[in-house]
């Protein structure tokens, strides 16, 4: 059918445009010329330099190590948050959800802005420790966000059957909450995760000289000119997501999509 | 053992749904580290930001750091961001519609899948892949090869509004099209089938039935391009050559050079600004408190 | 609860060795992007034991504020001369002690002499590089040799031009071609410079500072405004590129080691400064950033004929004659030139 043909049309294009620059990337990454535009010949060099470059390699190490640490500690604050809040009543609970939502609903650059301001004020230098908190900051609402939708769909006698059936308190909550919350706390750990890998704006105001991420190094970059040991890196990024969400999606829970009565 | 029958005790559920801690445990205290946290990174922030915002450099209080906003040149900053989000976030919304559609009618073994393929991109750095278009767009950059190649007369989209908008639409489209199709998945078909049963064509069934389901998923969808891209300076200055300047640059420069208080009052304007635009958006969407992220 | 306890382990392992770099003797530099052999601050860090922590700016405009804020201590700056003047008159600069810099002989003392434009009695600054703005051109890509700004302002190489993205040099190249003092605080001078800069802003491919470099080299633009120190790196990398200080009259500069007062490790900048002014360091440094040095050992030093003669690196007086050094101009008409360019550049 007609139809059919320019719905697969239409698909391929989109994923054309959405593909097409990162491609260009892969093929530079091998570009033994450092021109754009000119092939020079094919080449594993920049991929050996890269490995050697102690820039590049402690800004991806620091990335790392950021957006690990922010997203565990933002996963356990944001958690014990949700249920805190869910608990609330609705004034309270409004309130407390109204703030969440102003760093993801605030430009970056406002909240980084505001961070940095903070950290001045507190005469507290800019470092390492100055980039950890904020990008804490930022991830707990995403963490929130994702825990929330799971603890209303939690059934509201299982906490008070468990401790009829005689469980603490504490036992209740690793035993019976936290396994059926899981999968949220599990999505916010990874949204999270994710969003401090790729954030550049609040970086940006927050760091000090000594830190780079991988994003400031990337801008830095820019503005003297592109290595092409940034297009092996980010072959190699792109690879390692794409295995990383082939084996997730391989194991991964089906989503149940549930369905929207009207 | 123990047995605790002071959970027997009938409390009202005035929450009305999910899980029912009963109050007598109190795990309000769960909060605290958040509400402390919250209060001294988000609140005191942005008081801060107000506080520089209404005070002048001699720390009296003044009006004239918001008043900066009508400079004309940072007046045509923002009309020139505005005009270039709204025509971003207009497009982005039009390209990712009837693909979020063609998607759910898809039959796949696993509609994760295609939310893979869509998320991939999103994975990348979102600074490379702005860097790969200028790679695409400049004067000696690919298009500009390939035209050459086929005697073409060269274009020149870098350092102009077009590159600009390209690269927003590039780095937001993701962002479209994964609310709206969340959304368009969940509809029960079983609503589509009784509309047509009762004889409604596909344009009726679409205008009545699909598009007002699936609204929250295009004000979340809007909500994540629009607010982005009004505010970015990282495309405008990859892309922009420094030629263009949008109201993201504006206030990056001024906090670059040290003007913390107009760049706090330019801040506080576009903050109110786009708190109401948000407000006004979410009217026609009561439901969600946020949650429909993915 | 065995797997958490080994994941927090972990993070706090990590967190640990994430502190753990932050142990011994420190200086940091605050710098030009590209200003610096990164081998001689390897030798450097290797001679000392120091370890040299390095930040970049672009600008003096964006390195002040961040000075003055004082959110992050730096020991070693290099300011331009009308920076270094603004600092000394607001306090920000602590004096150099030059027991700790017996390197400075090394220094021509023309330059010293230079210097006291800004730092009467050469207290608080050490030169470092120096140069002239000029014009840099792609030989096969303009109609004749080019020997004034109108070039830069010319209709046939619309879309050709890199324009220099740093106020005080933009204004500077304007109000020379209008014949105008380029520290003028006259503000009819000034709107008719903006005017001229209005107009060129179509004819403008980009606004530039490092990357003009690469983009020269590379062919993409016929001309760019270039500092003197470029051209012999780009003229390197690409024959066709011609370096000119215009007939106009253009800007001489210098920049400067200098130590902001809040620095933490003083004698670690004094020794980093002392380094640096080593005849045989200055010498490997000038070939790498092929900016002019004022260090006369090194000068003396350089083998290659070509260079060491070079008009571009060490122009002689007919071209000194016409250039003159940046001033601070005060508060008030530095913010009415920032201005001015943002309505320039906010087209």
């Amino acid at each position: 059918m007609v139809k059919k043909f320019f719905e697969r049309f239409y698909i391929a294009i989109i994923l054309l445009f959405l593909y097409a620059p990162i491609a260009i990337l892969i093929v530079l990454s091998f570009n033994a010329s450092k021109s754009r535009a000119k092939w020079g010949g094919f080449t594993l060099n920049w991929y050996k330099e890269l490995f050697q470059n102690e820039d590049i390699m402690s800004a991806l190490t620091t990335t790392l190590i950021i957006a690990l640490i922010s997203s565990l500690v933002a996963t356990i604050l944001g958690t014990t948050a949700a249920i805190a809040i869910n608990s609330m009543k609705k004034t309270p609970r409004t309130i407390l959800m109204t703030i969440t939502n102003i760093p993801m609903l605030n430009a970056d650059i406002v909240t980084g802005i505001s961070l940095m301001l903070i950290f001045v004020a507190l005469k507290f230098t800019l470092g390492f420790t100055s980039v950890l908190l904020s990008h804490i900051t930022f991830n707990i609402p995403y963490v929130i966000l994702s825990v929330m939708p799971k603890l209303k769909q939690l059934s509201p006698n299982t906490f008070e059957a468990a401790q009829d059936l005689g469980a603490s308190r504490v036992y209740a909550f690793f035993k019976v909450i936290l396994p059926d919350i899981f999968p949220g706390v599990l999505s916010g750990f990874f949204l999270a995760f994710t969003m401090s890998l790729d954030d550049f704006v609040i970086t940006h105001f927050t760091k000090g000289p000594e830190i780079n991420t991988l994003s400031t190094k990337i801008y830095t970059e820019v503005r003297k000119g592109i290595k092409p040991e940034i297009y092996a890196l980010s072959t190699l990024m792109f690879v390692t997501v794409l295995l990383l969400l082939i084996l997730i999606n391989r194991r991964g829970a089906e989503k149940k999509a549930p369905v929207r009565k009207v | 053992m123990k047995v605790l029958n002071k959970s027997t005790k009938q409390i009202e559920n005035s929450s009305g749904h999910g899980l029912h801690v009963p109050r007598v445990y109190n795990v309000k205290w769960l909060s605290f580290p958040y509400i402390i946290w919250m209060a001294g990174f988000i609140i005191v922030p942005l008081i801060l930001i107000i506080f520089y915002g209404l005070t002048n450099k001699e720390e009296g209080f003044s009006l004239e750091n918001i008043s900066l906003i009508a400079d004309p040149v940072n007046r045509k900053a923002l009309f020139l961001s505005l005009k270039l989000s709204l025509t971003s976030t207009a497009i982005c919304l039009l390209l990712a519609y009837p693909l979020a559609i063609i998607l759910t009618n898809i039959k796949m073994k696993s509609n994760s899948f295609i939310v893979l393929i869509l998320i991939l991109p999103m994975w990348m750095n979102f600074l490379l892949r702005t860097i790969a278009w200028q790679n695409i767009l400049e004067k000696t950059g690919i298009i500009n090869n390939m035209l050459a190649f086929l005697h073409l007369p060269a274009l020149n989209i870098i350092n102009t509004p077009t590159a600009i908008i390209l690269g927003m639409v590039y780095n937001f489209l993701p962002f479209m099209i994964l609310p709206i199709y969340n959304v368009l998945i969940k509809i029960d078909k079983d609503v589509i089938n009784a509309a047509r049963d009762l004889g409604a064509s596909w344009r009726q069934t679409f205008i009545k039935i699909i598009l007002p389901l699936s609204l929250p998923g295009v004000v979340s969808g809007i909500t994540m391009v629009f607010v982005p891209s009004l505010t970015t300076f990282v495309i405008s200055t990859i892309l922009g050559g420094s030629k263009i300047v949008l109201i993201g640059n504006v206030i990056e420069q001024q906090f670059r050079l040290g003007n913390w208080h107009t760049g706090s009052g330019i801040s506080l304007v576009l903050m109110v600004f786009i708190l109401l635009s948000m407000a006004i958006l979410s009217k026609s969407d009561k439901e969600s408190e946020g949650s429909n992220l993915w | 609860m065995k797997k958490l306890t080994l994941v927090f382990t972990m993070v706090l392992g990590m967190c640990l060795l994430a502190g753990c770099s932050n142990a011994g003797e420190k200086v940091y530099v605050y710098n030009w992007g590209e200003y610096i052999d990164p081998e001689v601050i390897d030798l450097f860090e290797e001679e000392t034991g120091i370890k040299v922590v390095d930040d970049y700016f672009e600008s003096n405009e964006e390195m002040y504020p961040k000075i003055k804020a004082g959110a992050v201590q730096y020991d070693v700056v290099c300011p331009s001369d009308y920076m270094i003047q603004k600092m000394i008159e607001e306090d920000l600069l602590t004096e150099i002690n030059f027991e700790n810099v017996p390197n400075i002989k090394n220094i021509d003392p023309s330059y010293l002499k230079s210097s006291e434009q800004f730092d009467p009695g050469n207290k608080y600054s050490v030169p470092y590089c120096w140069g002239t703005l000029g014009i840099l051109y792609n030989k096969t890509m303009v109609e004749e040799p080019i020997d004034s700004w109108s070039a830069i302002f010319d209709e046939k190489y619309s879309g050709n031009i890199l324009m220099i993205d740093s106020v005080r040099d933009a204004f500077g190249i304007a109000l020379a071609y209008l014949g105008y003092d380029i520290n003028t605080t006259n503000e009819t001078e000034l709107d008719e410079a903006k005017t001229l800069l209005q107009e060129q802003y179509p004819l403008v491919q980009a606004y530039v500072v490092d990357q003009v470099r690469d983009k020269m080299i590379g062919g993409e633009a016929a001309i760019g405004v270039i500092y003197s120190g470029e051209a012999i790196y780009t003229k390197r990398e690409n024959p066709d590129l011609e370096y000119v200080v215009p007939k106009e009259g253009s800007n001489v500069w210098i920049d400067s080691w200098v130590i902001p007062k809040n620095s933490r490790n003083k004698e670690n900048a004094e020794a980093f400064i002392n380094f640096i002014c080593d005849g045989e360091i200055a010498l490997k440094n000038f070939e790498f950033i092929t900016y002019s040095t004022p260090n006369s050992i090194a000068r003396n030093l350089i083998k290659d004929e070509d260079i060491k003669n070079s008009t571009v690196a060490f122009p002689d007086q007919t071209v000194l004659d016409r250039c003159t050094t940046f001033q601070y101009l005060g508060e008030e008409v530095e913010s009415m030139y920032i201005d001015k360019w943002n309505e320039v550049k906010s087209q």
